[in-house]
């Protein structure tokens, strides 16, 4: 089954041609990095990819859904279920414990607050931090802030999970945590895609999209 | 393929989704339901001091009862005043009804503390004739010494009503004060009696003094009446043919109370000028609270992005400020009407009223700032759903 199917999608920006004629499958348990140079249009993609912006034309499909379909509550139904978000900015409330944070996330899912804490402290056990549930995001490492991201991302249990620059902000000891993390989900399941600029990151995936000018220029397996 | 419908927001999260972005700043939270609170504050103290004013006034009426009524002969067809017989009070007593009467007639002259003052000054002070059933009729008491009775209405003997002697400067009786030409001894002072001003402002002697002394003709120029509740629309019919058969229709019949109900009426009735300054209040406080969250929105776009990845619906979006804007506004608004309850408690101690907020006061006025909230968070509402997801994946 294809997770992500993009079919001749172009995305511009005025007279800034972002994405052109991009065509890219991801298969359903798929662990892939997507790399190239700044500018060059993976941010654009991921968020075409996660429904959180329109292609200016070209299909898009997540999880069999056709998105240029779908209302904007259904594309919001859609994001709640089947898909979480990683970034590099953490964006964790700074007044909220990791739990209270990993358990917004799961607002829109439509379970009572009781459910949602339970789910969420599930998640963060998942991501090792059970230990750190009532920890404010400044009493946490940033290793620890980003998996508290990855907690609340995984929360509601989504099928596909991209990760944009997710070690961006991190040092070498713990983007690899991150990354152990991210390559167990994928071993449970998920499917993950993660733009990088880290070689080692994009190394460890089992599959590696080139990203240049708006086109995807190499895939190596 | 299942559809996919968003899931809705359970009215406890709405409310807490709202207040998050109150408690994560809750200095501006406050300095921006300011403005609403004192427009609330200040509406709901000019109801509160009304109201207390006109329960005080209505709680005085309930006292003195609506029983009570006054005659006045009038003017006559040549434009002077008619005369009432001496007998009217006694006749007054006869009709149905009708359980105590009692009459009074202006002499002309003035009272003065002593001999050496010009009788031009009269310090507002009437000298009249009273029969002895007055004090009754009025249901007046004494405050200090004696009313008159059957021996002193014959005697250069005066009772003051309360405000003639404050006037006197005299709080007891005992002293002499000087009548038409000649020394009265005062032998009592009685208690105000708000249903009849005119008796406070008299010094009452008895009939047969005044003829004695000051030639009165012994004609009442007015007559009141006291009946039970249920008659006083039948004796007030009759009355003015009972004490002027030649000329009912100049009889002048006047019910005390009536000016008592009118002044309550007043009373409750506030100041177009206070409400107005609430009302600017209030409507600077909306535009207040319309800034702050115009400025959220901004503030939070990379929240908002974030919500609709997490699969926030743009109505939902747009819910969640609107229940800020609402949950701010109605802070301001429960500040300003406990605020406004205890400035009118704190009025009518220093007033010496009963406190009285009408239900209708803090109710409208929440009604009231629910609506300000609504219509100052509609259009920051609107702006928030607007924001593109996209921002959550910006970096900058
Ligand atoms: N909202 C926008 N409005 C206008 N231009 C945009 C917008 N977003 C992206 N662009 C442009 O589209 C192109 C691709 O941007 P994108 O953010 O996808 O690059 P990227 O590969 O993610 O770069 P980086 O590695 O620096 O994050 C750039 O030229 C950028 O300036
Ligand atoms: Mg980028």
């Amino acid at each position: 089954m294809n997770m992500l199917e993009l079919r001749g999608v172009s995305k511009s920006y005025g007279k800034v041609l972002a994405l052109r004629n991009v065509d890219l499958t991801v298969r359903a348990g798929e662990l892939v990095s997507i790399v190239g140079p700044s500018g060059s249009g993976k941010s654009t993609l991921l968020q075409i990819a996660g429904t959180l912006d329109r292609p200016s034309s070209g299909t898009v499909r997540v999880a069999g859904y056709e998105i240029s379909e779908l209302s904007d509550g259904e594309l919001s139904a859609l994001r709640a279920r089947y898909i979480g978000f990683v970034f590099q900015r953490f964006h964790l409330a700074s007044g909220l414990s990791a739990l209270d944070n990993v358990a917004d996330g799961l607002l829109y899912s439509g379970l009572s607050r009781r459910q949602r804490r339970d789910r969420a402290a599930a998640a963060l056990d998942q991501v090792g931090l059970g230990n750190r549930l009532d920890h404010r995001p400044h009493q946490l490492s940033g290793g620890q802030m980003q998996r508290v991201a990855v907690a609340r991302a995984i929360a509601s249990k989504p099928p596909l999970l991209l990760a944009d620059e997710p070690t961006g902000n991190l040092d070498s000891a713990a983007s690899a945590e991150v990354m152990s993390l991210f390559h167990r989900l994928n071993s449970t399941g998920v499917t993950v895609a993660i733009i990088t600029h880290d070689p080692e990151v994009a190394a460890a995936c089992p599959r590696r999209i080139r990203v240049r000018d708006g086109q995807v220029r190499a895939e190596s397996a | 393929m299942t559809t996919l419908r968003p899931a809705r927001l359970r009215p406890m999260d709405l409310a807490r989704l709202g207040a998050s972005g109150l408690t994560a700043r809750p200095m501006r939270a406050i300095l921006a339901a300011i403005g609403i609170a004192i427009g609330i504050a200040t509406m709901v103290t000019v109801v509160g001091a009304a109201a207390s004013s006109q329960e005080q006034i209505l709680r005085q009426l309930d006292m003195l009862g609506t029983n009570l009524l006054r005659v006045e002969p009038g003017d006559s067809l040549f434009g002077k005043k008619a005369r009432l017989p001496k007998s009217a009070a006694a006749m007054v007593k006869r009709i149905e009804g009708v359980v105590q009467a009692g009459q009074t007639g202006d002499t002309g002259t003035t009272v003065r503390r002593n001999d050496l003052i010009s009788s031009s000054i009269s310090l507002g002070i009437a000298v009249q004739a009273t029969d002895l059933d007055l004090l009754d009729t009025l249901e007046g008491e004494v405050r200090t010494g004696v009313w008159l009775n059957a021996a002193t209405e014959r005697q250069p003997a005066v009772v003051l009503g309360a405000v003639a002697a404050e006037r006197l400067g005299l709080t007891s009786p005992g002293v002499q004060v000087w009548i038409g030409d000649r020394w009265f001894t005062v032998i009592g002072i009685l208690d105000r009696m708000p249903l009849a001003g005119e008796i406070e402002r008299s010094a009452l002697i008895g009939f047969p003094a005044a003829e004695g002394y000051l030639n009165h003709d012994g004609h009442p120029t007015t007559v009141y009446e006291r009946s039970s509740d249920e008659h006083v629309e039948s004796v007030h019919a009759l009355l003015a043919r009972t004490v002027n058969p030649a000329n009912p229709s100049e009889a002048r019949v006047t019910r005390p109370s009536d000016t008592l109900k009118a002044k309550a009426a007043v009373a409750g009735a506030f100041t177009g000028l206070m409400l107005g300054l609430g009302a600017i209040a209030l409507f600077v406080g909306g535009v207040g609270v319309a800034n702050t969250m115009v400025v959220a929105v901004l503030e939070r776009r990379g929240e908002i992005g974030l919500r609709r990845s997490f699969g926030a619906t743009r109505g939902q979006v747009r819910t969640q400020f609107l229940v800020e804007a609402l949950l701010l506004s109605t802070l301001g608004g429960g500040a300003g009407v406990l605020l406004g309850a205890l400035a009118t408690f704190v009025y009518a101690r220093a007033n010496s009223l009963p406190a009285v907020l009408p239900p209708w006061a803090p109710a409208g006025a929440l009604a009231t700032t629910v609506l300000i909230g609504t219509l100052a968070g509609i259009y920051p509402a609107l702006r928030a759903a607007r924001v593109p997801p996209t921002v959550a994946l910006s970096t900058q």
